[in-house]
């Protein structure tokens, strides 16, 4: 474990410099605004960016909790998923953490045989990418499935009142009788 | 024209991760899948005599302009330059310190430069200064002014509806610009090209020919607030007889449609029913004045002038002596800010006094129409009604101050003053986030529209941020407002970014602590899920 401590002892620079390079996928007057972070309610996806990478970083060092994980990953997907990056460009965030951590260990890992826990630590940073896709997708099929909930909730109320709903499950709905509507508007909400 | 997220697999594996440096003049909108509306049809146009009606779409190429559309723009703005002083002045003196520039919520959560308000005006300034100003014309580009080509006007368009007129940026401007007025200026000029938006241009229409955005007729309204009345019988044992179109009323109400028709805003609307009928209120509905929002003002100065028209046409008809408005956003702009000036006075009608408590709404005297937080407000202050606060109690609340109604006309504490006595667990969320630096649900104006929901979602999550917040801190399950958009649009933004927040109006909360006389035991809420302390008696 001779690369965690190395790790840890870089952890401020090499956070600052991932950091960077998920900001300056942004334009330019927009990443000067997100790089400042002193109020996470005036800048949340600065401030999000920043936290979620530091959480993923100990999860790395800790050794991956993928729940937990997962859960740090999400909140910086979800931003990303509805800005305007293509899914590639939503994703690319994680990659660079490679590069930045060989740049910045690029002596100790010359001069200490390293290879094997890179390699190791690479593999577990490329799960992180595979477990962003599954939540970019996930964040995605949420954007269509509101969307089709908005849609249901608005006609909801005109199929009921042109009596097409009606409380008897699994019946034909009642196209005759107009006052046995008695059921209860939650029933179609999901 | 639009963009699709495809890339060739050549193109994945070449991801230049920074965007291209250029000026905002020099880059032109990209029209992105998901972050516009649906053209206007000329059908809903021509309906209230909007110019060049035609069916187009933003998506495609040709927007099948007039010919004459550079001329029909520039005259347009030259009209209202001098018409509108105000208009003129947030033209000229705007010095770009950027106090606004990161205020917005457009910004905050997409990222876009050309969403900083100070920038979104310049995107009209530069037109301004090219054709009306002395410096421009000479100077040009030096002088940041531009040609107003069709890429501009697109790019106008473009950016002129990811604006909600929610003046949260006019908040921090030194001058007190407010994009808002400029805005909506800059939807007008597009609307004289005929390139509204359908999700706008249809409840106009509908609204001007039936009195709702929804385009219901009166037996439509009146079956639905059957169902209403048939839940509030199985809650509270009573059975509630509103009246509709009654002529000699003392009061009309006037509340959104939408609180007739979606979740959860229909609950807000049984909440009204319950404390009218416990007040014995002499009021009245409406299904003629039957909309209290005013989609018009998305549109033009006139148009809104006239859907606003036909509500007070309605209390003359009926002979009501004032007007209560229910919880809706922008048409508290309308009344507030416009209404006045359009209409006004309502001389008509009488300066509203409530039969309750003798309370004199001096605020509403010119207008006639009472906020019906400060109408209940005022009720609970004399202490006329019997509260039950304990039957919220399975929900911890937060407020969410609606735009147009806390920067639009400042009202801030009436609700809160509401909630502390229906609710028990009532937390703010941070300081920066409310009150009249309150963040926009993202889709007011118009915006609440389905097609452009990757836009909404950036707009709510800085809203949506400080919720989750005090959802972490506090276990806040439910984010009370007082718009009838807001009840729409927060659920929406909640599902995404706060799955665990529900949405509500005020009076939804007032009518499950409302004592009721001659009630039975309540067992269920408005929504017809169990109390939580009949629940643990089982």
């Amino acid at each position: 474990m001779r690369l965690n401590s190395l790790l840890t002892d870089k952890k401020a620079s090499i956070l600052e410099k991932w950091f960077d390079v998920i900001i300056e996928t942004y334009p330019p007057d927009t990443a000067s605004f997100l790089k400042n972070r002193n109020n996470s309610f005036a800048n949340p996806t600065g401030s999000t960016i920043s936290q979620g990478i530091e959480d993923i970083f100990d999860e790395l060092l800790r050794g991956l909790n993928r729940e937990k994980t997962s859960q740090f990953l999400d909140d910086i997907v979800r931003i990303r998923a509805v800005q305007d990056f293509t899914p590639s460009q939503a994703l690319s965030f994680i990659f660079p953490l490679k590069r930045i951590i060989r740049e910045e260990l690029a002596a100790e890992i010359a001069g200490k045989h390293l290879s094997d826990e890179i390699l190791a630590l690479e593999s577990e940073i490329d799960g992180l990418a595979l477990s962003s896709f599954d939540i970019y997708m996930k964040c995605r099929e949420k954007i269509y499935d509101i969307k089709a909930n908005e849609v249901k909730r608005s006609t909801f109320r005109l199929l009921q009142m042109a009596n097409l709903i009606n409380d008897t499950n699994g019946e034909e709905p009642d196209l005759e009788g107009s006052n046995n509507l008695k059921i209860k508007r939650g029933e179609v909400k999901k | 024209m639009a963009t699709k997220f495809t890339a060739k697999p050549d193109e994945l594996s070449k991801i230049d991760y920074k965007p291209p440096k250029k000026g905002w003049l020099d880059t032109p909108a990209e029209f992105k899948e998901h972050t516009f509306c649906w053209g206007a049809k000329a059908k809903n146009l021509n309906i209230v005599e909007f110019p060049n009606a035609r069916d187009w779409s933003p998506a495609e190429e040709d927007w099948k302009l007039p010919e004459n559309w550079q001329e029909i723009v520039l005259e347009g703005i030259k009209d209202r330059l001098g018409k509108y002083r105000s208009f003129k002045l947030f033209m000229d003196i705007c010095v770009r310190c950027g106090a606004c520039a990161d205020k917005c919520h457009f910004f905050i959560g997409g990222g876009d430069p050309k969403n900083m308000p100070v920038l979104r005006a310049e995107l009209l300034r530069s037109i301004y200064r090219k054709y009306f100003t002395a410096s421009g014309k000479m100077l040009g580009k030096i002088a940041g002014a531009r040609e107003l080509t069709l890429d501009v006007l697109k790019e106008i368009w473009y950016y002129y509806y990811q604006c909600t007129e929610c003046r949260r940026c006019s908040v921090f401007c030194p001058y007190g610009i407010d994009q808002a007025e400029i805005t909506m200026v800059g939807r007008e000029l597009m609307n004289l090209l005929g390139l509204n938006t359908d999700w706008i241009s249809a409840p106009v229409a509908n609204c001007y020919m039936k009195g709702n955005h929804l385009g219901l007729e009166p037996h439509t309204i009146i079956n639905s607030m059957e169902f209403f009345l048939d839940d509030i019988e199985t809650i509270t044992g009573i059975k509630i007889k509103p009246t509709f179109n009654r002529k000699g009323a003392e009061i009309l109400f006037v509340t959104p449609s939408g609180d007739l028709f979606a979740d959860p805003g229909t609950y807000t609307a049984m909440g009204y029913l319950m404390l009218f009928h416990e007040l014995g209120l002499d009021y009245t509905w409406s299904t003629y004045a039957s909309e209290g929002g005013n989609f018009g003002l998305f549109t033009s100065n006139e148009m809104a002038k006239r859907l606003n028209a036909k509500i007070y046409a309605e209390a003359k008809r009926l002979g009501v002596k004032w007007i209560i408005g229910g919880e809706c956003g922008h048409m508290w702009r309308v009344v507030n800010q416009y209404m006045d000036t359009w209409n006004g006075p309502a001389d008509f009608l009488e300066e509203p006094v409530s039969p309750i408590t003798g309370t004199i709404f001096e605020n509403a005297k010119s207008t006639k129409m009472v906020h019906i937080a400060e109408f209940t407000a005022d009720l609970i202050k004399n202490g006329k009604l019997k509260l039950d606060p304990g039957r919220n109690n399975h929900l911890k609340v937060t407020w969410h101050d609606s735009c147009n109604t806390a920067r639009g006309m400042g009202i801030l504490d009436e609700p809160r003053y509401v909630l502390r006595n229906v609710c028990n667990h009532f937390h703010e969320m941070p300081e920066d986030t409310i009150r009249e630096k309150t963040f926009c649900c993202g889709s007011g104006t118009g915006l609440n529209a389905s097609e452009n929901m990757d836009l909404r979602m950036r707009g709510g999550f800085p809203r949506a941020n400080a919720v989750k917040y005090v959802r972490n801190n506090y276990g806040v399950n439910m984010l009370a407002n007082i718009c009838a958009i807001d009840r729409a649009t927060l659920k929406a933004s909640m599902e995404y970014w706060v799955p665990d927040v529900s949405v509500c109006g005020l009076h939804e909360l007032v009518g499950n602590a409302l004592v009721m006389t001659g009630e039975k035991e309540r067992t269920q809420d408005l929504r017809l899920e169990p109390l939580p302390e009949k629940e643990a008696k089982e």
